[in-house]
């Protein structure tokens, strides 16, 4: 269980770790792109953390991490593929990020540092807590980024039509939040607020 | 657990990675297959849905719960005609919606580039395709939409631009890109940016001058001009290029369709041009008139 739990809050990989930073700057313009990258590196680090493990005692230790490499973008792929099936819409706002999963720090991460040394079982829960704690973090810059930004969430409108400056009211969308610098400042203020819990804990 | 290979001779390595190889192409290859045609509807569903758009006709597509089975309706009752036309103007055999509009801005590049002997040219000019949208509207009006292509700053822009049937004022454009800077040149994506075109014409007094966009503010009475998008230079001038050298190639087509005279092979029949200028009228009326049955 501590397992699974760790890697969502104490030792998260984007707050705690600073691993993949690059995608969740690029992806949570809105909910819904990010929703979708965070299950879906969720569903990678997940899967390719199961079968490494359990093909840990065969991979030849000279082409070790092109084997991780494989495994991992075999799984890349299939989600590529997927979206592009069922949710293209998506696929097209994520556009080279999915395939950038690939790349993505948390995975290679966590298959060096668990599952290769672990059973499969465990390497499975850590990889899900570990995407879980990702895509949590993806939601809600999202969510402060989608609200703020372009006044919606999930592209519902949320802010009331008549607040807006151009319909008589005194609102204004802030447009520097639909820009990756704003992205960079969110997640900081989320680091800092969560570093400081974890130290009075 | 005890194996008979020892893990680290080369033996072990490539049989090893020729399993892996093996399953996971095996695994890719069969997902790919069987995924093929739906992602293919979809992207054809796209590209219905921006020949629509062309010709406004998308504005509630976000509404619909079934966006694809309303595209489908939309573009069957819209678009009534698509066929291939060659460099001259002239109707081809083919399946227009088929046409892959990157081959076809490579020939228009090569073509254009002007380094081949006068026997290439022809054959190049031969294989032109310039696919044409016919789009009947609920009054009767006819609008020919025209799809360009051409390169942006990052990668690929396109899009399709309807004509009014004097095959001159734009009734309406859209356009895509491939990865423009995002709030700078992918702005050309916007509703924004394509309603600047409508009305705009792409003669003057008879010569083509397609549409320039200029930076530093068009005034509103300027015909052939619509306002660059600040912070996005090169791709408004991709645009330009690309409206510019694909219309240009259609140049036959839009004067046969505008002027029927054109059409006929010796001026000496005159008076059958006419005659069938007004059954085209007459046409028109009658599809009025259905129009008018139906509703």
């Amino acid at each position: 269980m501590k397992l699974f739990t760790d890697p969502i809050s104490k030792n998260n990989p984007i707050t705690v770790l600073v691993l993949g930073i690059c995608s969740a700057l690029a992806v949570t313009v809105k909910l819904e792109p990010a929703l979708v990258m965070g299950l879906a590196v969720t569903i990678v680090t997940a899967c390719s953390s199961f079968i490494l493990s359990l093909l840990r005692n065969t991979i030849p230790p000279r082409i070790r991490i092109i084997v991780q490499l494989v495994v991992v973008a075999t799984f890349v792929i299939l989600i590529d593929q997927f979206l592009r099936a069922f949710a293209y819409d998506v696929s097209k706002q994520l556009s080279v990020f999915v395939g950038l999963i690939i790349t993505n720090c948390i995975i290679m991460g966590r298959i060096e540092a668990f599952a290769l040394g672990n059973k499969p079982w465990p390497s499975f829960i850590d990889g899900l807590g570990n995407g879980l704690g990702y895509g949590m973090i993806l939601i809600i810059v999202a969510f402060i980024r989608e609200l703020f930004g372009s006044g919606t969430l999930f592209g519902y409108q949320m802010i009331p039509e008549s607040w807006y400056i151009t319909n008589g009211g005194f609102y204004a969308n802030n447009g520097l939040m639909i820009l990756p610098p704003m992205a960079m400042i969110v997640v900081g203020i989320i680091i800092w607020i969560q570093r400081s819990f974890i130290r009075t804990n | 657990m005890k194996l008979k290979w020892n893990k680290n001779s080369n033996g072990y390595t490539v049989l090893y990675t020729t399993a892996l190889v093996v399953v996971v192409a095996t695994a890719l290859a069969l997902t790919a297959t069987g995924l093929k045609s739906r992602q293919q509807a979809n992207i054809a569903m796209e590209k219905k849905q921006a020949i629509l758009a062309a010709v406004h006709k998308t504005d509630s597509v976000d509404d619909q719960p079934n966006k694809r089975t309303y595209i489908e309706v939309l573009y069957k009752k819209y678009i009534v005609e698509q066929y291939i036309v060659g460099e001259g103007g002239e109707r081809k055999e083919g399946d227009a919606f088929a046409v892959d509009m990157k081959t076809q801005y490579d020939i228009i590049r090569q073509i254009d580039a002007g380094n081949l002997d006068s026997a290439q040219q022809a054959t190049l000019r031969a294989t032109l395709d310039l696919p044409v949208y016919v789009c009947r509207n609920d009054d009767g009006a006819y609008k020919y939409i025209l799809p360009v292509y051409g390169l942006g700053l990052w990668g690929a822009v396109w899009g399709y631009v309807a004509f009014d049937d004097d095959m001159n004022t734009i009734y309406g454009a859209t356009f895509d890109h491939k990865g423009e800077t995002p709030g700078l040149g992918a702005e050309i994506a916007t509703p924004t940016f394509s309603k600047k075109f409508i009305g705009k014409q792409i003669f003057d007094h008879g010569v083509f001058t397609s549409v320039h966009i200029l930076k530093g503010g068009v005034s509103s009475d300027d015909l052939h001009a619509v306002d660059a998008i600040s912070g996005g230079t090169i791709t408004s001038r991709s645009v330009e290029t690309m409206l510019k050298n694909n219309l240009a190639k259609y140049l036959p087509f839009l004067s046969r369709q505008s002027q029927p005279e054109v059409d006929s092979s010796s001026s000496g029949e005159q008076p059958v041009v006419d005659s069938s200028s007004e059954q085209g009228t007459m046409k028109n009326e009658q599809d009025k008139s259905t129009d008018q049955q139906q509703l």
